[in-house]
């Protein structure tokens, strides 16, 4: 009898154990849940971490899975939408004769193309830097590389690594328009951003 | 370091081309040396490809300081054996007579030619040379040379080679570049490098052995030296940004070049034994186009660093700066006339971009050429003429001027878009 009822006491400590368990769970995925909704990538992280209430070994790590899934879910979300953000931007920016300052329009859609690429490091992009066909060509390649890096140097400060951009200058050997005119030259100072 | 990789290009070496320039005189002295090259007698059965006497008379033509005597109103055609009536080309006014013939012998070809003093009634020359059916119209260069010098007293650019670049372009980013090597009538032409990236500032190692080169491996700038003979290319440079606009130094034995690895384009030279890097110039504007002075002392540069493109020269062993023009908001691409007097480089005048020429002692520029976007200035190695690049409404193309402006060729090629000329040294 003894035995029976000591079995007895351990099987209803087994299960208040796992309301108690279940509980906990529950009251955790609210909170995920809930914070989700405002939560930027790494805060996200944070809240996957192991919880902190009492709890199985096992429970707890499939509690971690659970919200591991839960984060990177979203995570891959708001990439996905920083990523269609920088798509939809320009990738064509336009230069002044013989200048290398960028525009206020250009960093607007820079700004776009910077958060993508700082939300997905692994995200690479190629500036190519040109320049219209007055001036000689050798001199013309410089100009080209300077817009590149002026691009990216604004890449850089937005957060963007200089691991992920790769900047090349064709000069006026590569022109978008062939009129010889204002609007032919000016179509051709510019820097492409190529998503790679 | 990773300079001197050595790689072939065997297959792309020497495969002829068919973008043969054809040249078309726009303007000459005024007073040309009249002379009449008698058709070559062909001494064997069979007819040669080429027509010599045609060929040198071209030449000489080009040069802006001769006129040839139509053929047509020729009384007699002698050959190098034959009596000169000079009476007889006075009165065509010819001042002078070129004479030739080319006989088959078992061991290939024997050229004889001669040049008559009309007015003078004496022979100034008379020579014969060996030659195959292959080297024709080497031997027409040859004797272009002999007449120019005897003539004029000064050493002929016939024999030279030009070099230069052709670009296809089917759309943005599908084009064909190829770095062409021709004769310096723009005979011959012959493809040496060819890729779907650009080609730029081609440029003669000064004993005409070598060219180095700008050009893409991949998305990559690198700075490349290819010997003619065997096709030989070597990567000098490839470093992160920009890698261009190579000149070799006078002895042969460094390039330098424009380089932006440490961030910003600035000059380096290159020793190319050893690959030893040596930084030039630090600023934070650009610096590029150097060239060297034919005492290997001072290079010449395109520098923004006055806040517009103008040219400075830097003493090459102090590092010492000193700007050279001033006259107008763009002067670029200078290089040094052969007796390094004077400079000549790409000037903007009346938003137009002309070829100009500043003597080094008196300072007074002179614009040489008249259409607008010339460019790359290279001036033969007689120091007579230069030739460009410039444009018509479609395409790029070639011109020669003389020195002093008075005289233009224009030498348009027949299908691709050319630029970036470079004339090559003497050879012999």
């Amino acid at each position: 009898m003894n035995v029976l009822k000591q079995a007895k006491l351990a099987g209803l400590a087994a299960t208040l154990a796992v309301l108690v368990g279940c509980a906990g769970q529950v009251n955790e995925e609210q909170a995920v849940a809930v914070e989700s909704k405002t939560a930027t990538t790494e805060q996200k992280t944070e809240a996957a971490k192991p919880s902190k209430v009492e709890s199985a070994a096992e429970k707890a790590a499939r509690e971690a899975r659970q919200a591991e899934f839960e984060a990177s879910r979203k995570s891959v979300r708001t990439a996905e939408q920083l990523k269609n953000k920088a798509l939809a931007a320009d990738t064509l920016f336009f230069f002044g004769y013989d200048k290398s300052d960028l525009s206020k329009k250009a960093l607007d859609h820079l700004d776009a193309h910077a958060n993508y690429l700082s939300s997905d490091r692994t995200a690479k992009v190629r500036l190519e830097g040109h320049a219209d066909e007055r001036g000689t060509r050798a001199y013309n390649l410089a100009l080209g590389e300077r817009r590149a890096n002026a691009v990216a140097r604004y890449l850089v400060i937005q957060g963007v690594n200089r691991s992920q951009i790769e900047t090349v200058s064709y000069g006026e050997e590569r022109p978008l328009s062939l009129a010889r005119n204002d609007s032919g030259w000016s179509r051709n100072r510019r820097v492409e951003l190529i998503y790679q | 370091m990773q300079l001197i990789i050595t790689l072939l290009v065997a297959c792309l070496f020497s495969l002829s081309v068919k973008a043969e320039l054809v040249i078309e005189i726009t303007r000459g002295v005024e007073n040309p040396i009249k002379i009449a090259v008698v058709p070559f007698r062909i001494k064997s059965a069979g007819a040669f490809e080429i027509d010599v006497a045609r060929l040198i008379e071209s030449n000489l033509e080009r040069s802006g300081q001769f006129m040839r005597v139509d053929r047509d109103s020729m009384l007699s055609l002698p050959g190098p054996d034959d009596q000169i009536y000079h009476r007889d080309w006075r009165a065509i006014n010819s001042e002078y007579v070129v004479v030739g013939s080319i006989e088959k012998k078992p061991d290939g070809l024997l050229v004889r030619f001669g040049l008559h003093d009309i007015f003078g009634e004496r022979v100034l020359f008379a020579e014969r040379i060996p030659g195959t059916a292959v080297s024709l119209r080497d031997i027409g260069h040859y004797i272009s040379d002999r007449i120019y010098e005897a003539l004029t007293g000064l050493k002929g650019i016939f024999s030279t080679r030009l070099l230069y670049v052709s670009a296809e372009r089917r759309s943005e980013k599908e084009q064909t570049f190829k770095l062409i090597m021709s004769d310096a009538d723009g005979g011959r032409p012959r493809t040496i490098f060819q890729s779907s990236e650009p080609i730029l500032s081609p440029s003669w190692s000064p004993d005409g052995s070598r060219v180095a080169y700008m050009s893409f491996r991949g998305k990559r700038s690198g700075i490349y030296v290819q010997t003619l003979a065997s096709g030989e290319v070597q990567q000098v440079t490839n470093f992160n940004g920009l890698n261009s606009a190579p000149a070799f130094s006078p002895d042969g034995r460094k390039l330098v070049m424009t380089l932006s690895k440490d961030g910003n384009p600035e000059l380096y030279i290159a020793n190319l034994r050893t690959g030893e890097l040596d930084r030039m110039t630090k600023h934070f504007s650009i610096d590029t186009e150097a060239s060297w002075s034919p005492d290997g002392q001072s290079i010449l540069f395109t520098s923004g660093r006055g806040g517009k493109p103008q040219l400075y020269m830097m003493n090459v062993a102090q590092k010492t700066v000193k700007r050279v023009t001033f006259d107008g908001d763009y002067n670029s691409n200078g290089s040094f006339t052969p007796d390094g007097e004077s400079i000549v480089f790409v000037h903007r005048s009346n938003k137009q971009f002309h070829i100009a020429k500043m003597n080094l002692k008196t300072r007074r520029l002179q614009i040489l050429t008249e259409t607008d976007l010339d460019e790359s200035p290279s001036v033969a190695p007689n120091g007579t003429m230069l030739i460009y690049a410039t444009s018509d409404e479609e395409k790029g193309l070639l011109g020669l001027v003389s020195m002093d402006g008075r005289v233009r060729v224009r030498l348009p090629s027949v299908s691709e878009s050319v630029r970036e000329p470079a004339w090559s040294p003497f050879f012999n």
